[in-house]
């Protein structure tokens, strides 16, 4: 934020929304946004699994804030719902159902680590380095009647977008009928070893893929 | 049928005879014989009745064209004068009694189909060069002959003595056949034509540019094929094949072949003094030489083998002296009564279950066992050491008095010195080839000891060849001394009286010498008991014969050599013995001179194709392989690292293609 | 507002779930930092949305109706993407990505390994993790 911030100093001095004197909308902006890309640091480098998971949710909490400051509340709303509500927790599920250690993990990150962080970096320079040089004189005027509001997208939605919109209805079902058949199938492989050791988490999958598409919808 | 058609098919029946017994060999054995001894037959019977319409007059000439070449045309041609007609006819009468004696001799051999085949086929060769009129074609049969020779010799291949002897004819004649072939080139060149008749027009004309080169180089090739000094020393070992072979090829016909050729261009050979002065030396060389290492072989075909490089020496020197009447009438007698004495030595091997002249020696009444050899080998043997009346006396007394003829100062034809040199050397041969004949007939048929052991009667087919041989070499010379000059050059080839003395003369002393050194020494021979035999006398000669040749050599140490102090040449020789069983060591100079340098030649060329240029092959696979390698070491399996490695990729493209789009 | 304070944001959001996909060892960490990838794509949709919004007379509210399209598809994502982690769990007794390792050059399967390590992960499994396991579907 401070390297596009400065970037943009140099370059939009004479604009008349001047990065030197923000509106409180853009602050309140860049303080969640510097939490939201801190949690999300945390996430990914934490040691700790289920902190990653927790830390994930302040992160998409934060977005969610974020998107209810750039007025589109109705997908803030969905944000929360979905991935806050429904996505973490099967996460976390999963983290459970992988026996995954509870506490510090030292093997969290694979060797792989250096290579990852100089891809990370070196594609963060090069995209904000193009964004920052595209929009710096981009002004949003939130003014004016909310842009995201739920009638506003509804009305977007049930209009102009019907049609995908059912085709998406029918994504879902077939990843429904896609879970219960890779639990099925784990179910048939691992049916010789014992049925203590299959049968649980094979309806475990099946339930959590439904509850998911259930949330989605 | 015209003449020329007779004369076509005396080479032609042979060959088709071979080709049909190659492919019948296997599938109908019972066809193999016949076919082997009926077209020769044939043959000899048409060879004959050309010899009969040719009758010494006007040479036959047909040609053909073969194929245009653009500048010297190669024909098919025939040239029948006296000398080829007679020379056929020898060839056809050798042929048919050998391919009669194999059917006995290899009778119980597996591989006589091929063997028949390839004798036919090498009959046909030599009968091509005989009547070819084109130096091309004559080219064509001498190489079949060539080969021949090699597998032939190489028929007992699985006896390390054949396969080495094949190889070694094999390299030796082409050593010489390689100046050969240039020489016939630029005889060509020269004469515009590779006809044989015009050839020799051309050099009635003067027409040649080079003649002393191109004498040499076709010397070169006489020298390989007829055993001349220094090309000789594949013929001793060429003895390892079987008898029969020996006596076709490698005594009467194929190593007669360049004496012929010789004599067809002898004018081209005149031409250049400083050739015939070569020829002469070679000759004398080749004799006496010869000669000498005969008389110190404990092989009894070893002696025959050198016994025939000296009479083919004798030709030489009277084509040296500008003679060939008496060269081709030598060749005559010589192939009748060599081939007889290979044919009565096969004979002999197979009763004696021995090669070793030691051993026979050792072994009392074998003149008994096998008296048709016993008889025939005596008249051979008398024909060889040129005692009167037998051939091999007139044909000698001819080439000795052309040399005398010229070295009394008649040197239209050839140089006095060539004159000078043949005379000496051919009284020494003569003494030395008494001697030697001598010893060979008392080693092999006075011996005293043991029993000769008895294997029963030779086959019909070996013996009664033998008798067809000997009336040629008992009569054949002074029946034909005053006839044979129409059919050659008309050159006298009556003896005259100073060499028929002198030589005769030479010849009883070498024969009394060597029985008088005989009768010294054979009280030693039942002190030293020596021999080894085969050991399957009961198999047929050929299987005799391959097993006395593989066990001389564990038995007394050499191929050709025995340490028995009973032999009357070590007498004679004394200190030169040891050096003439070995053939004077030419063997170990051309091993110093040739074989080492090529074999080090080879070790270098493997050091440098192993380590110099497999450095390089394998320094070009060994950078691919690195690369492989580290590219392998990327294939971790882990998702991650693809992805990551792709990314980059994605990245550095795209940070590109922005720089590229925004012309930075 | 700036545009280029959403589209900084949610480019780096996105630079640290690329990281996350490609540094860490767990697979469902894995699944959570593609969530945050997503969620990057999410905002930039929503932010270009509401300025193309304004700017233009007419709109589709196309971004906002990508947006929720997204949002459906990463929860259906999630949870194919658990079942088939929970599915190699129980395979192979392990969730760890570089660990799957079957493709890499010289590997040797090893049959028997993974229902082993299955096996036995199965008959050591603890009365904790039964727990667990009831827990989770209770």
């Amino acid at each position: 934020m401070t390297l596009a911030a400065a970037a943009g100093f140099l370059t939009a001095a004479t604009e008349t929304h001047g990065f030197l004197s923000p509106t409180g909308v853009e602050i309140a902006f860049l303080l969640v946004g510097l939490v939201t890309f801190g949690a999300a640091l945390v996430t990914v480098t934490t040691k700790q699994l289920v902190h990653a998971a927790l830390w994930l949710v302040a992160t998409l909490g934060g977005l969610a804030v974020e998107y209810l400051l750039l007025t589109a509340e109705f997908i803030a709303w969905v944000q929360v719902l979905i991935y806050v509500g429904s996505v973490v927790v099967l996460l976390l599920f999963g983290l459970m159902l992988t026996r995954a250690p509870i506490g510090r993990s030292p093997d969290a990150d694979s060797g792989n680590r250096w290579a990852a962080l100089t891809v990370a970096v070196a594609s963060a320079a090069a995209l904000v380095w193009v964004v920052v040089d595209a929009f710096r004189t981009t002004w949003i005027d939130l003014d004016g009647p909310a842009a995201g509001s739920t009638e506003a997208t509804g009305a977007s939605l049930f209009q102009n977008w019907v049609l995908p919109f059912e085709a998406l209805s029918v994504l879902l079902l077939a990843a429904l009928v896609g879970a219960i058949v890779l639990s099925r199938k784990t179910k048939a492989d691992a049916a010789g070893t014992g049925p203590a050791a299959s049968t649980g988490p094979g309806v475990l999958g099946a339930g959590d893929t439904g509850r998911d598409t259930e949330g989605a919808r | 049928m015209t003449t020329t058609t007779l004369a076509v098919l005396v080479p032609l029946l042979p060959f088709l005879g071979a080709a049909a017994g190659l492919l019948l060999g296997r599938t109908a054995p019972g066809f193999v014989r016949p076919l082997a001894v009926l077209p020769t037959l044939t043959s000899l019977a048409l060879a004959a009745m050309v010899a009969v319409r040719q009758g010494g007059d006007q040479a036959v000439n047909a040609a053909t064209e073969l194929t245009p070449t653009g500048s010297v045309p190669i024909e098919l041609a025939l040239h029948i004068d006296g000398f080829a007609a007679l020379v056929a006819v020898l060839v056809g009468l050798v042929a048919t009694c050998v391919q009669i004696y194999s059917t006995g001799y290899l009778r119980d051999d597996p591989r006589y189909p091929s063997y028949a085949a390839l004798v036919s086929l090498f009959t046909s060769a030599m009968l091509l060069v005989v009547y070819s009129g084109d130096l091309m074609v004559l080219l064509v049969g001498w190489e079949i002959m060539g080969i021949c020779s090699y597998f032939l010799v190489g028929h007992y291949w699985e006896t390390p003595e054949a396969r080495a002897a094949s190889l070694k004819a094999f390299l030796v004649t082409k050593l010489g056949d390689v100046p050969f072939l240039i020489g016939l080139f630029a005889l060509a060149t020269d004469a515009g034509s590779f006809r044989i008749t015009r050839v020799l027009g051309a050099v009635a004309n003067g027409g040649l540019d080079h003649p002393t080169l191109i004498a040499l180089l076709l010397l070169a090739g006489v020298a390989g094929k007829s055993a001349q000094f220094p090309l000789h020393t594949w013929l001793p070992d060429a003895m390892a094949g079987p008898t029969p072979v020996s006596a076709l090829i490698h005594a009467a016909t194929m190593v007669a072949a360049g004496v012929y050729f010789i004599a067809r261009l002898l004018p081209v050979f005149e031409a250049s003094q400083a050739a015939m002065v070569v020829l002469a030396v070679m000759s004398a060389v080749t004799m006496a030489g010869s000669a000498l290492a005969a008389l110190a072989q404990d092989d009894i075909k070893r002696v025959l083998a050198y016994s025939t490089i000296g009479q083919l020496g004798y030709m030489t020197g009277a084509l040296a002296v500008g003679d060939r009447g008496a060269a081709v009438f030598h060749l005559l007698t010589h192939g009748a009564f060599k081939a007889l004495l290979f044919l009565a030595a096969g004979v002999i091997i197979h009763a004696a279950g021995t090669n070793s002249l030691a051993a026979m020696s050792r072994m009392s009444n074998l003149r008994d066992r096998v008296p048709d050899a016993f008889w025939t080998m005596t008249v051979a043997l008398l024909a060889l050491a040129a005692i009167p009346p037998f051939s091999g006396f007139f044909s000698k007394e001819s080439v000795l008095g052309a040399a005398e003829h010229v070295a009394t100062g008649h040197t239209e034809h050839a140089p006095g010195a060539a004159g000078w040199t043949v005379l000496v050397a051919g009284l020494l041969t003569a003494l030395l080839t008494a001697a030697y004949a001598a010893r060979l007939w008392l080693l092999a048929f006075h011996g005293r000891g043991a029993e000769a052991p008895d294997h029963g009667r030779q086959p019909l087919t070996m013996t009664v060849v033998l008798w067809v041989l000997a009336a040629p070499s008992l009569a054949v010379g002074g029946f034909a001394y005053r006839t044979l000059p129409d059919w050659f050059d008309g050159r006298d080839l009556a003896p005259t009286l100073t060499t028929s003395v002198l030589g005769t003369g030479v010849a009883l002393v070498g024969g009394l010498v060597t029985y008088a050194a005989w009768r010294h020494t054979t009280a030693l021979a039942a002190r030293v008991p020596l021999g080894a035999v085969a050991a399957h006398p009961e198999g047929d000669a050929g299987q005799v014969e391959a097993e006395a040749i593989a066990s001389h050599k564990p038995a007394y140490g050499d191929v050709a050599y025995a340490p028995d102090p009973a032999d009357p040449g070590r007498l004679l020789l004394g200190p030169l013995h040891r050096h003439a069983a070995v053939g004077f060591h030419l063997d170990a100079v051309y091993t110093a001179l040739f074989v080492r340098p090529v074999q080090a030649g080879a070790t270098l060329v493997r050091f440098l194709d192993r380590e110099v240029v497999d450095t390089y092959v394998r320094g070009a696979g060994a950078l691919p392989r690195l690369l492989g390698a580290a590219v392998r070491r990327a294939q971790t399996g882990n998702l991650q690292t693809y992805v990551s490695v792709l990314l980059a990729g994605t990245v550095v493209l795209v940070v590109a293609a922005v720089l590229v789009a925004t012309g930075a | 507002m700036h545009l280029a304070y959403p589209a900084v944001l949610s480019a780096l959001l996105f630079c640290t779930g690329l990281y996350g996909v490609l540094a860490r060892r767990n697979a469902i960490l894995v699944l959570m930092s593609v969530e945050l990838m997503l969620n990057a794509v999410n905002l930039n949709l929503v932010a270009f949305d509401v300025w193309l919004s304004r700017a233009a007379e007419e709109t589709l509210h196309s971004g906002q109706a990508l947006t929720l399209f997204t949002i459906a598809i990463a929860a259906a994502e999630i949870g194919i993407g658990l079942a088939i982690v929970l599915a190699v769990h129980r395979n192979r007794g392990t969730a760890d990505i570089d660990k799957l390792r079957d493709t890499a050059e010289g590997h040797e399967s090893h049959p028997t390994d993974g229902s082993d390590g299955s096996d036995s992960d199965a008959r050591t499994a603890g009365p904790a993790d039964r727990a667990g396991k009831a827990e989770a579907t209770a």
